[in-house]
């Protein structure tokens, strides 16, 4: 490797990433804002901080219940699709070779194929039939949907884990169960950080599933709340934009803190 | 059946039981209307395949799969181009690496919607002050607005949060380059296009692939990013298929014509996804 630094692709890239920064530098600018500032130049810093906006943007939008609601939505999800989907892919991929587990394998990666909107009528007079229209019916409807991309993701993993470990444990006299959430589920750590960033992610930014699911507007999660108030920040946009920002805040400050971790994670999936 | 066989069986039963009842099943439902007249309610009756010549006749449907092909095709070639730019800058040797990757990959975590709504105000209250100020006539008035120029911002917004994913995706594949072909290029007097070509592109090429179908598929179902920045306005001028199956069958009680528009949905996105796969991997084999 050429020992020099390329200044050239530094200076370029550092251009590019304004471009990415610029409206977070925004949304940041505006929710500091008062309502008056918003004449003069929009770029300028505000001239004094209006935390005020944030009060009222949290006691106007119930911001501790939304938050609330997306966090237990996130958790059941992430911790349902780790237990889950780890186990059903296990079993997939150590009966490869039987037909019904290949065919099990086709029938789940299949509906990655499949788009929402062609589930998305039945399923939601479904979930009202079945008293489903709740945050427990959206986790659930979550595990369901990630199924196909985590399947095929665990089974790539789980191939590359020598079957040898798992044949000495069950000679000396080990369960399949034991074999699995002793020696195997341990394993897939890396996948398992991998699939938990992706799911986590889905869960937390989602907004087409918790709005046809979700009837109960205390039930809301961040983006759907940011949806439903459209029309009551109406022109206010420092409320607005420091309800925005609040919204993002926690997954910013997740990236800031373990950005290496996920930027990992989510490469490792890519390479499977 | 010997027991292990059994513990196997009873580890993918339960799956098996929730992912028909709520994905099969549902997919089930969904053809099976397709071909009655159900309202979301009430009675019905079969009516064979009228919902599905009905929908090749639906001047609003078809100006929905217009501007969603038109969209997603844009938008796809952008961002792989935008994307693989930005991988191979952050794979030279550059100053602050870590750093400029984490705000590249930024976009990735944040909510289409909530950005969607940032974009929003940028489209309406800051680039018509830079169009007046620069004096760039199309800039000068929301383009939002604008029943020609409105997908453009819509797919603005797209590229600025789909580059990320897919520079990932490059960068994981052009660090599986072995450096030492570049140094063999260079004693044979490669220049930097025939290095791209000669060399990266076609080791990169799998990704390649990746990305295009994956990038077609996800834009071909945009949703959020519409309802954030012209909830499919001006006009219908940017309603895209997932949002008009949504207000057809939620607010205009057509659930069993949007059922039949999905199922044609469902069979496009397949096709073109095959289609994508088959074309791109004979690529890769040349």
């Amino acid at each position: 490797m050429r020992g020099h630094t390329n200044w050239k692709a530094t200076i370029l890239l550092i251009l590019g990433s304004l471009f990415i920064l610029f409206p977070l530098y925004l949304t940041v600018n505006i929710a500091l804002k008062t309502p008056e500032e918003m004449a003069g130049n929009l770029l300028a810093l505000p001239e004094s901080w209006a935390f005020s906006n944030f009060m009222e943007a949290i006691v106007m939008t119930d911001f501790f219940r939304a938050l609330t609601n997306s966090v237990i939505v996130t958790t059941l999800t992430v911790v349902l699709v780790l237990l889950t989907h780890s186990l059903v892919a296990y079993a997939i991929a150590r009966n490869m070779h039987k037909k019904f587990y290949k065919f099990l394998y086709l029938y789940f990666i299949s509906a990655m194929f499949v788009p929402f909107p062609v589930i998305m009528l039945p399923i939601v007079k479904q979930t009202s039939m079945w008293g489903m229209d709740n945050l427990i019916g959206l986790a659930l409807l979550n595990v369901v949907m990630q199924l196909a991309f985590n399947v095929f993701v665990y089974v790539g993993f789980i191939k590359s884990i020598p079957k040898a470990l798992e044949e000495a444990a069950i000679i000396d006299g080990a369960s399949i169960w034991q074999v699995f959430w002793k020696i195997i589920f341990p394993l897939m750590k890396p996948i398992h950080a991998t699939v938990a960033i992706l799911t986590a992610l889905f869960a937390w930014n989602d907004f087409m599933l918790p709005l046809v699911i979700l009837s109960d507007s205390s039930q809301y999660t961040l983006p759907l709340v940011q949806y439903a108030f459209q029309g009551q920040f109406s022109t206010d946009y420092n409320l607005a934009f420091a309800s925005y920002l609040m919204a993002m805040l926690p997954m910013i400050i997740i990236y800031i803190l373990a950005q290496k971790w996920i930027i990992g994670g989510v490469m490792r999936g890519s390479l499977k | 059946m010997t027991k292990k066989n059994y513990t196997y069986l009873i580890m993918v039963i339960p799956a098996i039981i929730i992912f028909f009842t709520f994905h099969t099943y549902p997919t089930i439902q969904g053809i099976f209307y397709s071909f009655t007249n159900f309202k979301g309610y009430g009675s019905w009756d079969f009516i064979g395949f009228d919902n599905y010549l009905n929908v090749f006749q639906d001047g609003r449907a078809l100006s929905a799969y217009g501007f969603t092909f038109q969209f997603a095709i844009v938008s796809t070639i952008l961002v792989n181009i935008v994307s693989l730019l930005i991988a191979i800058g952050l794979n030279a040797k550059i100053k602050f690496h870590k750093t400029l990757r984490a705000i590249y990959f930024l976009p990735f975590i944040l909510s289409v919607l909530i950005v969607g709504y940032i974009f929003r105000f940028i489209f309406t209250h800051i680039l018509p002050k830079v169009g007046d100020t620069l004096n760039i006539e199309f800039l000068a008035s929301n383009i939002l607005g604008n029943q020609e120029l409105a997908w453009v911002g819509i797919v603005l917004l797209a590229v600025w949060q789909s580059a990320a994913f897919n520079t990932l995706l490059y960068l994981a594949g052009l660090s599986t380059i072995d450096q030492q072909l570049y140094e063999a290029s260079d004693i044979d007097g490669a220049g930097p296009w025939q290095k791209f070509w000669k060399v990266t592109f076609p080791l990169i090429a799998p990704f390649f692939t990746i990305n295009m179908v994956v990038a077609m598929k996800n834009f071909l179902m945009a949703f959020d990013q519409i309802i954030a920045l012209t909830g499919g306005g001006p006009g219908q001028a940017t309603e895209s298929i997932s949002l008009l199956i949504y207000r057809g069958a939620f607010q205009g009680g057509e659930f069993a014509y949007q059922s039949a528009n999905a199922v044609i949905y469902f069979i496009v996105i397949v096709v073109i996804s095959i289609f994508q796969l088959r074309v791109l991997e004979k690529r890769e084999v040349k």
